[in-house]
């Protein structure tokens, strides 16, 4: 069991043919994605690393039934690839382009709102459920199939969690990097509402970092009753307010978005914060028993 | 990218917004040459951060000599670690009434909001904390935009938290479509993420001026606003070439490199956003001060770990770099290649401490090895490792 995406998933990669669309592809490949078509407008009819190419989503969906959108296109044509996988009616996109408009998010949000697609992303390195399959840029090597959910803001903090809980012997169920932009798809509160429904998922690891309020609503989401336990990790503890890390949502303003205000929240609602990556494998075996076997 | 005062308020007037008449003056000669046109001016000092009225960075000034007088005082100083390079002499209303009329992006709802007080001026943010009440909000569809009823609706809100303002209530509301439209339409073409009225004036005669303003435009949408940004940085010079903003920061912008200067001695360096500043907590809970944030990306090649070293080694402060590396697009190799070439190149004797894993970390750690450089896999240690270094000697 796992959330989004699974060995039955079928990936249309909007920009296959790009540099870094087809090296990902061919990673996904190696990890045992079903990739199942590409789109690149304009060349409809080619073949590229063994799959079919189509000028439209919408066309690779009717001939192949793909039911996730993998998009890596430059940031200025991502939102419209984003509204038209939601157009072509895909169940799941996920965009992992750095650098789109926030003006952009915003229709591309309002759209993927009105629609039945859910979108990860974007800014983020996609998910993957171990074993079976990936859509994104999570390394080949380091996951492995387990009981723990892993859904993280940061890219590299995602690797970070789920490496350190492997070589602990805490396999995963899915791990869903979600992007630090601050107008995205899926949120906290609606990944931890996946993982609720998916028996396979024992225990959810949650990587926070400062800016905005997703942490704090998942706090809430908690503290209304959950019935897994929660080990979270906030980033950017030591960022000062004002400044910009990075992420175009890691800002703290104002009073908002600190880091122990984060902290606080997810502690009150009944969450466990780990100080380090370290801290967090440590209280996640505590959580969820042994290690399985390797 | 920030305007300053007077950009925002050109962008403003070119949208067919009013603003008060004023011209930029760059040396007290010219301020004063501006007062002797204008008549009474405020002479504002123009910065990219608040607070300059509390820090004297505005004068109101009746003849021309006292504008020649405060402009040189103004021109001198420094407000918040920004030199004033420019100031904007600009005609005073006559001012019956102040509002606030702003859009910002509002990341909860995943939209721009718009706001609009009867209770506009300095103290917007603490009316904000203490009173939200007085700030009506409404968030746009990102397709339609603002509707006329809409804003109608936004402004009665906003207006009738004001009884001074009672007798004119409708009048304004139905001024207030245009101009707000005006506003929201001007946020969403130069990809504003801040485009906002402060105070929006109601003059003795009834007429809505905008006196100050603020800009700030997405940094991810600057490809689009090309010709704003080469007239903005024209602007922003002065005569020795730089801006206002940290010198650091300016070089690194030059260089292509995700870097925030800190005040610490540790220079951090490492592979993606969430990391780096993981980083820089690990390397404060070691006891140690973070001296920058650098992010050198995903799939970063040797030459970019180079310039990076450089460039936080450029800050005379930092005493030893402390590089995290967990290797996704990123690959060990390539990294290591680019700390050993910096280090021969460039000559650096400051300890350096590497902490590396994923994609090639075996290769990497070799060659890392073979030039004297020992590699640490936890990131723990590593933070611990440069704090001791870079306290030696102390």
């Amino acid at each position: 069991m796992s959330i989004l995406i699974d060995r039955s998933t079928r990936v249309v990669v909007q920009g296959i043919t790009g540099r870094e669309g087809s090296f990902h592809t061919e990673q996904m490949q190696a990890y045992g994605t079903n990739v199942v078509a590409g789109v690149v407008p304009g060349r409809g009819g080619a073949t590229h690393l063994g799959v079919p190419v189509f000028d439209t989503v919408s066309d690779a969906v009717v001939a192949t039934g793909a039911d996730c959108a993998f998009i890596i296109v430059p940031p200025p044509f991502a939102a419209d690839a984003i509204m038209e996988a939601a157009a072509a009616s895909v169940p799941l996109a996920v965009c992992v382009t750095e650098g789109v408009p926030v003006h952009d998010m915003i229709r591309a949000r309002a759209v993927i709102d009105a629609s039945s697609t859910r979108l990860v992303g974007p800014n983020c390195p996609g998910l993957l459920t171990a074993g079976e399959c990936k859509v994104g840029f999570i390394p080949n090597h380091v996951a492995r199939p387990g009981k723990v959910g892993v859904v993280a803001r940061s890219g590299t903090l995602t690797y970070e969690v789920i490496q350190g809980l492997s070589q602990a012997g805490h396999g995963q169920t899915t791990a869903v990097g979600i992007g630090g932009d601050p107008v995205l798809g899926l949120t906290f509160t609606d990944v931890l509402d996946l993982f609720r429904e998916d028996d396979a998922t024992r225990a959810v690891v949650m990587v926070g970092e400062i800016g905005g309020s997703d942490e704090e609503a998942a706090a809430e989401l908690i503290a209304a009753g959950y019935p897994k336990p929660v080990v979270a990790f906030i980033s950017g503890r030591t960022a000062p307010p004002g400044k910009r890390m990075g992420h175009a949502g890691a800002i703290i303003s104002g009073n908002t978005g600190t880091a122990q205000s984060k902290i606080d929240a997810l502690t009150a609602a009944g969450a466990v914060i780990g100080d380090t990556i370290e801290d967090v494998v440590r209280l996640v075996g505590e959580r969820v028993g042994a290690p399985s076997g390797r | 990218m920030k305007l300053l005062e007077y950009q925002a308020k050109q962008q403003f007037a070119k949208a067919g917004i009013t603003i008060p008449a004023g011209r930029l003056a760059r040396t007290a000669e010219e301020a004063e040459a501006a007062a002797r046109e204008l008549g009474r001016v405020a002479v504002k000092a123009q910065v990219p951060v608040g607070g300059r009225g509390k820090a004297g960075g505005i004068a109101v000034v009746d003849t021309p000599e006292q504008a020649r007088a405060e402009a040189g005082r103004i021109l001198a100083m420094d407000i918040k670690g920004y030199p004033v390079r420019s100031v904007w002499c600009e005609t005073g209303l006559d001012v019956a009434h102040e509002l606030y009329c702003g859009v910002t992006l509002d990341r909860d709802r995943r939209r721009m909001v718009l706001m609009l007080s009867g209770a506009g001026g300095m103290d917007i943010e603490q009316v904000a904390e203490t009173r939200p009440e007085m700030i009506a909000k409404l968030w746009p569809d990102p397709f339609r935009g603002p509707q006329a009823y809409e804003i109608r609706q936004l402004a009665f809100t906003a207006l009738r938290a004001v009884p001074a303002l009672a007798d004119r209530t409708g009048r304004l509301a139905s001024a207030l479509v245009p101009l707000v439209q005006t506003l929201y339409r001007l946020a969403v073409s130069l990809d504003a993420v801040t485009c906002e009225i402060n105070p929006l004036v109601i003059t003795a005669s009834g007429d809505l001026v905008a006196a100050d303003g603020k800009l700030e435009v997405d940094e991810n949408a600057e490809y689009r606003h090309r010709d704003l940004a080469a007239e903005l940085a024209v602007d922003a010079l002065g005569d020795d070439g730089a801006s206002g903003d940290d010198p650091f920061e300016v070089e690194a912008k030059r260089r292509g490199l995700t870097y925030v200067h800190l005040d610490g001695d540790v220079g951090c360096i490492g592979n993606g956003a969430g990391l780096v500043m993981n980083t820089l907590d690990l390397v404060k809970a070691a006891g140690g001060e973070p001296a920058n944030f650098l992010d050198i990306g995903g799939g970063a090649r040797a030459d970019v770990v180079r310039n990076a070293l450089d460039m936080v080694l450029s800050d005379p402060k930092v005493r030893g770099v402390f590089i995290n590396i967990f290797g996704g697009i990123t690959r060990g190799d390539e990294v290591a290649r680019g700390i050993i070439q910096a280090r021969d190149e460039l000559g650096i004797t400051k300890p350096l401490v590497v902490r590396m894993t994923g994609t090639r970390e075996e290769e990497g750690r070799e060659l890392l090895r073979e030039a004297g450089i020992v590699p640490g896999v936890s990131a723990v240690d590593a933070a611990r490792q440069i704090v001791e270094l870079t306290r030696q000697g102390e």
